[in-house]
């Protein structure tokens, strides 16, 4: 009996299905643009991170009048800026600031619009009529505006005011995503099953529609925290993002809103722009390439 | 048809009234009032005559009583008065709003000439080299963000190579209403308007990428090939056609970014249009602009939303049920 059993089922139906987290990391492998993207950024949180050890942001941010506007020298490699500071350790204390305020806006977002997706997906009828019509409301607000008023008008404002203004905004536009996966998600026949075993409810959204949702929230995630950095450093750039105590890579390339900067003093501001866009492109590339994983028919095989 | 086109927009009040009521909040919330302005004109007025003033003005009412004046002023076209300009808010609204309709303008038809035909010939020449291109430019363009990508715009084509003006709609001295004046309104539009379009044609180029390839296989195009109809006529008149109007739903959601969108654009370009007086303004403290520019641009993304819902709606009776 045993024998026979193995000769009708040949090895490979034995096999386990990948599972979503090894899908992910083999469509990374395959994309070279993606693996480049990733051992970057690997690299660049390693140096901005550990930078903490080596640059003061005093020492960096001290007016220095010996030495004002002057070109990359061996002293300070990207120049310094009007008041004689110097321009590298601005980039790399901008770079750290920028992307963990873009870290927690994506994950407070990501946890906000999850719960929310889930609950009006799940629950349905007039709890998820209520929550849509709220937020079809949220999107069409003209976000940036309405940012900049908060920023403007909060009292006492420092970076958790920001985080939590840019929250509110964007926790939208991932529950609507949610919402719709999770309705297709319950009429399986796995989730009905639970529901007639008696399952609580929030068991069956915790362990058992959660983790079929995951990959789908990790490349959102990705994308959005690409998203997020555009976001802040342009607030930034304007004037309207982090508090000045906070430099930010945008606070660095509002330098060329002197039209003398932009033009004659290029490393007042081109690095500090430059590094965003990598920053932006390699983070999208990896989120594409995991995007393409969660879409069997998209993978590069 | 009409039953979901009266729904949609009956949907459009409650979310107005909820508009509004954020918005006078927000006002409220912004420092200063009416009288603001009329104390810095004149600082010797004792602390009596203003509690007077507000008293008669209204400002001590309930909310509910002062949001109803307030609406009722807007709807009657009294916008209130810019502290700093002295004048009153639709004025300075109505001198900067052509600027930014010009730019909105440009970079649409900008967006639509380059992403059309992009869109098409990387769908007809799917995973060519060609594609490919069209489709790395597509992920560059959305990646890129706007106030970066216009930065070095100005910096190459306005100060390195210097073939455009580098600030303002319209160079001083010319007279308005001559011919040079348009041609050199239209100068000073180029630029910007590049900046603008480059980095918004990602979702159109997609959208219509993915429409050739499932189209181009479909019966009516297949029945027009057979009747001896050129390749290239294929493309641009029985597929495209069919994917004109969901593109054109399109333009109601772009008339939602228009105010937004130009944030960026009219400050790096010193372009005097809408969104830098937003800025100014809200530099300025001069909230009654801020006020008003706000709800001006909550209310053309209302507007443009339901435009494209309708459209939308005509293109693909799916939408309509429910």
């Amino acid at each position: 009996m045993g024998m026979r059993a193995q000769t009708f089922a040949p090895e490979e139906t034995i096999q386990k299905s990948p599972s979503s987290w090894s899908i992910l990391g083999k469509e990374l492998i395959k994309d070279k643009m993606a693996m480049i993207s990733l051992v970057f950024l690997a690299l660049f949180l390693i140096v901005i991170y550990g930078s903490i050890f080596f640059i003061d942001q005093e020492a960096v941010t001290k007016v220095d009048l010996t030495s004002i506007k002057a070109p990359p020298s061996a002293d300070h490699w990207l120049g310094t800026d009007r008041a004689g500071s110097d321009i590298f350790g601005q980039v790399m204390i901008g770079a750290r600031n920028s992307i963990t305020i873009a870290f927690a806006i994506t994950i407070f977002a990501a946890v906000i619009g999850l719960s929310i997706g889930l609950i009006a997906g799940f629950f349905g009828g007039i709890v998820d009529n209520i929550i849509m019509r709220f937020i079809d409301f949220i999107l069409v607000l003209p976000f940036l505006m309405l940012v900049i008023v908060f920023v403007t008008i909060v009292p006492k404002y420092n970076i958790w005011s920001f985080i939590f203004i840019m929250t509110a905004f964007l926790w939208v536009g991932k529950a609507r995503l949610i919402r719709a996966k999770v309705l297709a998600e319950r009429e399986l026949d796995y989730v009905q099953a639970s529901k007639t075993l008696g399952t609580p409810n929030w068991k069956i959204i915790a362990f058992g529609i959660l983790p079929n949702l995951s990959s789908i929230v990790i490349v959102n995630m990705t994308l959005n925290l690409a998203g997020n950095i555009g976001i802040e450093t342009g607030l930034s750039f304007l004037g309207f993002g982090l508090p000045q105590s906070t430099p930010s890579l945008g606070t660095i390339v509002s330098n060329a809103t002197d039209p003398d900067i932009l033009q004659n003093y290029w490393w007042m501001w081109l690095p500090a722009s430059l590094l965003i866009l990598v920053l932006i492109l390699a983070i999208n590339f990896v989120g594409q390439a995991l995007k393409r994983a969660t879409d069997a028919r998209q993978r590069l095989g | 048809m009409w039953k979901f086109t009266l729904r949609r927009i009956l949907i459009m009040i409650p979310q107005l009234f909820v508009l509004s009521v954020l918005i006078f909040l927000l006002a409220k919330a912004m420092p200063g009032d009416a009288l603001t302005g009329a104390m810095q004109a004149n600082p010797n007025v004792s602390p009596q005559v203003l509690a007077e003033q507000r008293e008669k003005l209204g400002l001590n009412d309930p909310a509910w009583q002062q949001y109803g004046r307030w609406v009722g002023n807007l709807v009657q076209g009294d916008l209130g008065k810019s502290y700093v300009h002295k004048i009153g808010v639709a004025d300075l609204i109505g001198s900067r709003l052509a600027n930014t309709f010009y730019l909105g303008v440009a970079i649409l038809v900008l967006t639509y000439l380059i992403s059309i035909p992009l869109g098409i010939l990387s769908g007809r020449y799917q995973n060519s080299l060609l594609d490919k291109t069209i489709t790395g430019y597509t992920y560059l363009s959305f990646a890129t963000p706007l106030f970066i990508f216009a930065l070095l715009i100005l910096f190459v084509f306005g100060f390195q190579l210097g073939w455009f003006p580098t600030s303002g709609s319209v160079d001083v001295g010319i007279d308005p209403g001559s011919g040079s004046y348009y041609a050199n309104k239209f100068y000073h539009l180029i630029l910007p308007a590049i900046a603008g379009a480059l980095v918004s044609t990602t979702a159109t180029i997609q959208y219509l990428r993915n429409e050739v390839i499932d189209t181009r296989l479909k019966d009516f195009v297949k029945t027009a090939r057979s009747k001896g109809v050129p390749e290239s006529k294929v493309y641009s008149k029985h597929i495209l056609r069919n994917s004109l109007l969901p593109i054109a739903a399109f333009l109601g959601y772009d008339l939602t970014g228009v105010l937004a969108g130009n944030l960026f654009i009219e400050s790096i370009f010193g372009y005097p249009g809408l969104g830098q007086l937003f800025l100014q303004s809200i530099t300025q403290r001069d909230y009654s602009v801020v006020t008003i520019l706000v709800m001006l641009s909550g209310l053309l993304a209302l507007i443009g939303t339901l435009l494209s819902d309708i459209i939308l709606s005509w293109v693909d009776p799916r939408i309509r049920i429910g």
